[in-house]
């Protein structure tokens, strides 16, 4: 597979990748995928819809899979169904992600549904950045739908992260978390200019001594708009906890909606979330050590949402 | 090395009505000394640090560092020229890292030297090295980091504001030690050190006692000390909470 430098610049700044990689990984670019499978972590092309099955073998322990997608024309519309079956007792890291280079003034947009299945005492670390680049007109566009299955005893913990330049987002992910097993999910933000972002996540905590925790830092400058939403239902004995955490700037608008329900009392279901300015004795703090101020700004909102 | 001449500070209270917060502040600080400020709570002592920083600009005087006004400067630009002040109450950082501020504060510093200096606050590099400047350290943990920061920018003149409050005992000591032994007779280097401590007090080549926004007494460590030490200990004043007012409980001399 060839890769240009466009093309290693959104691999790099999606997946940490520098080339192709090792092992098992499915890279896609303007809608054609390129894959290899190993011998533990199979990726199969869908026969009725556009997408890949990754299906991780029982026991697999200490892999990692790729699967970027990447564009890089403008007025590319790109729709991904993608189903990822962790097996029994596996222990994996998926590194996915989507970065759209768009150079023209047509709106570029990838359309991602993951369906995750862990399986029974399986783990898995997912790690999903978003990004986008280049100065035509056109927008860059991105709304991945994430539904999470967690069986007994498993464990998941989700890191979706949209570092720069996407101008609209709209995130919806729903997780359904059996007896025994747990999902952390750790959701990073910045937005700029006038890009709007939505995200939705909802945690169904269906088993007994099932766990949900929704971790979300957000940055939100210029004129941008964020609304987030998180949803804890617990439906057995359970805890769960919600904690967004976001830095407003400029003229931003920022609407942060934790949500709790319980439908047993045995459900335990706690939520914090804030909003506010960098405070100035931050600024002032890194300032006395010899940074400008942008650059305290800088170091503050990379340390706010690594 | 560094003069303030006829220094005020007004400030907006909380009525929004201007408070006269420093009045007629006049002081040198030279090379190679060790500089106590003390003084009742309320009284200008983290004020005059934070003018000598920039934090708080002035409203009349100069600010005059090694032959330059440096009364208009940013704070950014003092820092630059050899300025540094250990915050009172140091913020924290989320995700920010111990050894990443450790390089703001000193871009040349290599992992040696912020063990070295952490070593130097008593703290254990290993624990601490990587850790969060967040909510997980205790205010302890904090000012002791605070003070190994400024160690590592290895500044002209560092003000230390009260670098013993929340310290246990134990590293009071420590700190007492390092903070001199890298100051005293340095002449490339001035150490301001505010406190109410009588470990940090008498240590010092002079003492300057501020209150009520001015400066009281200034002079030799040994001179002014024995004439304050009975009032720092008990504390200067007392408020009558009874008759609603302030009364000098006792004067300073």
């Amino acid at each position: 597979m060839k890769l240009s430098s466009i093309d290693n610049q959104l691999l790099e700044a999606v997946a940490d990748l520098h080339g192709v990689p090792q092992g098992a990984f499915n890279i896609r670019k303007d809608g054609e995928g390129h894959r290899q499978s190993s011998a533990n972590i199979e990726i199969v092309p869908k026969r009725d819809k556009p997408g890949i099955d990754i299906i991780v073998k029982p026991g697999t322990r200490n892999e990692s899979v790729h699967i970027p997608v990447i564009l890089t024309r403008s007025g590319l519309k790109d729709l991904v169904y993608n189903t990822f079956i962790i097996g029994e007792e596996a222990d994996v890291t998926i590194v996915a992600g989507c970065g759209i280079h768009n150079p023209g003034n047509q709106d570029s947009q990838h359309d991602g549904i993951h369906e995750f299945i862990v399986k029974q005492g399986a783990s898995l670390k997912y790690i999903e950045k978003h990004y986008g680049q280049g100065y035509g007109k056109g927008k860059k566009v991105l709304n991945p739908i994430t539904i999470v299955t967690i069986e007994k005893g498993g464990y998941a913990e989700m890191e979706m992260v949209q570092i720069k330049g996407v101008d609209n987002t709209v995130r919806n992910t729903e997780a359904f978390i059996h007896e025994n097993a747990g999902l952390k999910i750790v959701e990073r933000l910045l937005t700029d200019g006038r890009q709007e972002a939505v995200s939705n996540v909802t945690i169904n905590l269906i088993g007994a001594d099932s766990s949900g925790q929704v971790l979300s830092r957000s940055v939100a400058q210029d004129e941008s708009k964020q609304v987030f939403r998180a949803l804890l239902v617990g439906k057995n004995r359970s805890t769960g906890h919600v904690e967004c955490d976001a830095i407003i700037m400029g003229s931003a608008q920022i609407r942060s909606i934790p949500e709790l329900t319980a439908e047993s009392a045995e459900a335990m279901l706690t939520h914090e979330a804030a909003i506010g300015r960098i405070a100035g004795d931050q600024l002032i703090k890194l300032m006395t050590l010899g940074l400008d101020e942008q650059q305290a700004v800088d170091t503050i909102l990379a340390g706010f949402l690594r | 090395m560094l003069t303030l001449r006829g220094v005020g500070l007004n400030l907006n209270g909380d009525n929004g009505d201007a408070k006269e917060i420093l009045k007629n502040i006049n002081l040198t600080f030279e090379s190679g000394k060790l500089y106590a400020i003390t003084g009742p709570n309320g009284g200008g002592k983290t004020s005059i640090a934070k003018v000598i920083m920039g934090i708080y600009q002035p409203t009349e005087g100069q600010i005059i560092f090694e032959g330059e006004d440096i009364t208009n400067l940013s704070i950014t630009e003092r820092a630059r020229r050899g300025l540094a002040y250990a915050f009172q109450q140091p913020p924290r950082f989320k995700g920010v890292y111990v050894d990443e501020v450790m390089r703001i504060a000193n871009p040349d510093i290599d992992e040696m030297g912020i063990r070295s200096y952490l070593r130097d606050v008593g703290l254990c590099p290993e624990d601490y090295i990587g850790r969060d400047l967040g909510s997980s350290l205790s205010g302890g943990e904090t000012k002791r980091l605070e003070v190994a920061q400024l160690l590592a920018k290895d500044a002209k003149i560092t003000i230390f504001d009260e670098p013993e409050a929340g310290v246990d005992l134990w590293t009071i000591q420590k700190l007492i030690s390092v903070i001199a032994g890298r100051h005293r007779g340095n002449d490339q280097k001035t150490a301001v050190i505010i406190s109410h401590n009588e470990q940090f007090l008498p240590m010092c080549d002079e003492i300057i006692l501020v209150a009520d926004g001015e400066i009281q007494e200034q002079g030799p460590s040994a001179a002014i000390w024995p004439l304050i030490r009975d009032d720092i200990i008990c504390d200067c004043r007392i408020r009558n909470q009874c008759g609603g007012g302030m009364i000098e409980a006792q004067q300073y001399r």
